[in-house]
């Protein structure tokens, strides 16, 4: 009936990224806060471990793995670090474009290059003007022969600045609005592309965010994924799937900020007694418990629906983890500081940090709002 | 050419050690399990030395209870060919583990047999030396460098020793080899070794199977003790004149160190 076990070959995965993060992300994680430098190495050390990619199908050589293993990964990932953790997951994001809507030709051509070498995959919805309204992207795609012209602006485009390959959402023609979206897999090399500058971040600063410019982009037309038309809703179904993994980063996120704030206030001496035997400290962690195990259930029972499936309410439940987990994430880590008081606010403790990384989770793949209108939307909808 | 490793399945670093009421063991119940780490390192060297002969399989070996497979699943994943259980509930010993993975041995034709210099829990670092003593092989022990020869006939060893000098050995092979930190760094379980290492069929004899069903450990443990929890630090008061004559009479008297 109900079971909530993880199989063998998950806890072994688990295990496996948890000893990963504590020897390759944690000892470094305040260097990549601080500089802001891009965490190329690490990247290359989780693509060698086989973390990155997996959902490229096995009948192309991938492992053709679901949401539920990328919860496991995200989870442990998002206890080191949410900044590499971005950087890391963000080749899911995409290729997953290319995985649901291309033909077996494009998955060949675009995606398997992935699992021969530590490549990077950036997912290019978002513009200057089209934010969590997403429908109203004007980036256009004007068609010449075998090719489609581009032409237009992407904003916050995680690894832009590093990525081989991009997934572009674009419009043949913005009256059809949503309708005439069109995604392209599109060689991040190709003449007319231009990078803006690395964005200076309040959090997650080592992950590479930046503004892109297209400009008569040729894009030949055989790296059209899907139909045209079809572009929104290979988005829409993308993004039902990492929203889950990106969740779950938070709840790895919190998990670390609890941790911390737990062994801090044993130790932590104020009235003659460690403050954790006051009830306010007691009730703090006692709150964030209740809220990272919940936010955790709701992951794993979204990536499971989804991996069974249940794609129909993949979106409803994913929006459900995601509201849940990064606004619960946003809570435990401001407790957490309070919990260490200034040293807290300080960067020689590590909780400040976590405070800043998850901030981000409530905006992007969808605001908390986004999700509240998905979750709205699916409860009225008949 | 078959390389073998010996591999350990230990309680994790950070385990709370707690002690058992008949004070023969320590309570294993919320003991999270890991391959001792010297022997992480000698795995990696059995899967290095595959590499860079460009031929031949890499067998991991352990002894003791069902849990233990999880080592050598870990070790698959790591990407170990082979591995092999000696499934044992019974009490166990160092000379009755190094005499099931000796059979093993001479059972699989090792050529070469990596072993962690010592396991992190008893620290007793004999395994090596008594495998090799029943095999008769030659063995030596915290290296942290090993070349094969071309043609697989011997090797040339890096031994630390003391201050930061080193022997350099040459030994015939086959020969069993414990390994120290520093030889290597050993690889991450890979998620698709993961995956493969679950359907990996895994061998498994009983001490029966390898003649040894009339064998019982020698050393029993009887007695363990925790160490004696240490004694809070003292905080000298008064002018510093006063505090100079405390620390030395401390020092003298109690610490007796000078």
């Amino acid at each position: 009936m109900l079971n909530f076990s993880l199989s063998d070959e998950q806890t072994a995965l688990r295990d496996m990224v948890r000893k990963f993060v504590q020897q390759e992300i944690i000892p470094n994680a305040a260097k990549y806060d601080e500089t802001g430098e891009f965490p190329r190495e690490i990247i290359n050390k989780a693509w060698e471990a086989g973390l990155m990619n997996i959902n490229i199908p096995e009948k192309f050589g991938g492992m053709g793995l679901g949401v539920l293993s990328d919860v496991i990964i995200n989870e442990e990932m998002g206890a080191g670090c949410l900044g590499i953790t971005t950087s890391i997951a963000v080749n899911t994001l995409g290729l997953y474009p290319i995985i649901l809507g291309g033909t077996d030709a494009q998955i060949e051509e675009f995606a398997v290059p992935f699992l021969s070498s530590p490549k990077l995959c950036s997912f290019c919805l978002t513009e200057p003007g089209a934010g969590s309204d997403a429908g109203s992207l004007s980036t256009m795609a004007t068609e010449e022969g075998d090719h489609f012209i581009l032409n237009g602006s992407k904003m916050w485009i995680t690894n832009a600045g590093h990525a081989d390959l991009l997934t572009v959402f674009c419009t043949t023609n913005k009256e059809l609005k949503t309708k005439g979206i069109i995604c392209l897999a599109v060689p991040a090399n190709l003449p007319g592309i231009s990078f803006g500058k690395h964005e200076n971040k309040l959090g997650q600063r080592c992950s590479d965010t930046r503004a892109m410019n297209f400009d008569n982009v040729k894009v030949p037309k055989k790296n059209l994924i899907g139909k045209i038309g079809e572009g929104f809703k290979i988005a829409m179904r993308t993004l039902d799937r990492t929203r889950t993994p990106i969740a779950a980063g938070a709840v790895g996120a919190a998990r670390a900020a609890m941790t911390y704030s737990k062994n801090y206030a044993k130790e932590r001496k104020q009235f003659g007694q460690p403050i954790a035997n006051f009830q306010a400290i007691q009730f703090m962690l006692a709150d964030m418990a209740v809220k990272i195990e919940s936010a955790r259930l709701l992951c794993y029972n979204s990536g499971w629906l989804i991996d069974n499936g249940q794609i129909e309410q993949g979106g409803y439940f994913s929006a459900l983890a995601k509201r849940h987990a990064a606004d619960m994430a946003m809570e435990v880590a401001t407790d957490a500081v309070q919990i260490y008081g200034g040293y807290g606010y300080t960067k020689e403790y590590p909780v400040e940090k976590i405070m800043r990384d998850v901030k981000l989770v409530q905006i992007y793949e969808g605001t908390s709002q986004i999700q509240r209108i998905v979750i709205a939307r699916h409860l009225l909808k008949d | 050419m078959t390389i073998i490793v010996l591999i350990k399945q230990v309680p994790d670093t950070e385990t709370k050690v707690r002690i058992t009421a008949d004070k023969k063991g320590i309570e294993t119940n919320d003991i999270k399990w890991v391959i001792n780490p010297y022997d992480e390192f000698a795995i990696e060297e059995g899967l290095k030395t595959k590499e860079r002969l460009k031929e031949g399989t890499v067998t991991v070996v352990t002894v003791g209870p069902a849990r233990t497979v999880e080592a050598l699943r870990t070790a698959v994943a790591m990407g170990a060919d082979n591995a092999i259980h000696v499934k044992e509930e019974g009490t166990l010993d160092t000379y009755l583990v190094s005499k099931a993975l000796a059979e093993v041995c001479k059972k699989e034709n090792g050529q070469i047999i990596f072993t962690g210099k010592q396991a992190i829990d008893d620290d007793q670092a004999a395994t090596f030396a008594y495998v090799a003593e029943l095999l008769d092989y030659p063995s030596a022990t915290v290296i942290v460098k090993c070349d094969i020869s071309a043609d697989k006939t011997k090797a040339t060893l890096e031994q630390e020793a003391d201050s930061g000098a080193k022997n350099i050995i040459e030994t015939s092979l086959p020969a069993v080899i414990g390994v120290n930190k520093g030889i290597n760094t050993p690889r991450y379980a890979s998620l698709p070794g993961i995956m493969k290492a679950k359907k990996k069929e895994i061998k498994t004899y009983t001490l029966n199977d390898l003649g040894l069903g009339a064998e019982t450990a020698r050393a029993i443990d009887s007695d363990y003790q925790l160490p004696p929890e240490r004694a809070a630090g003292k905080k000298l008061s008064g002018d510093i004149p006063t505090q100079v004559k405390e620390l030395v009479r401390l020092l003298r008297e109690e610490a007796k160190v000078i």
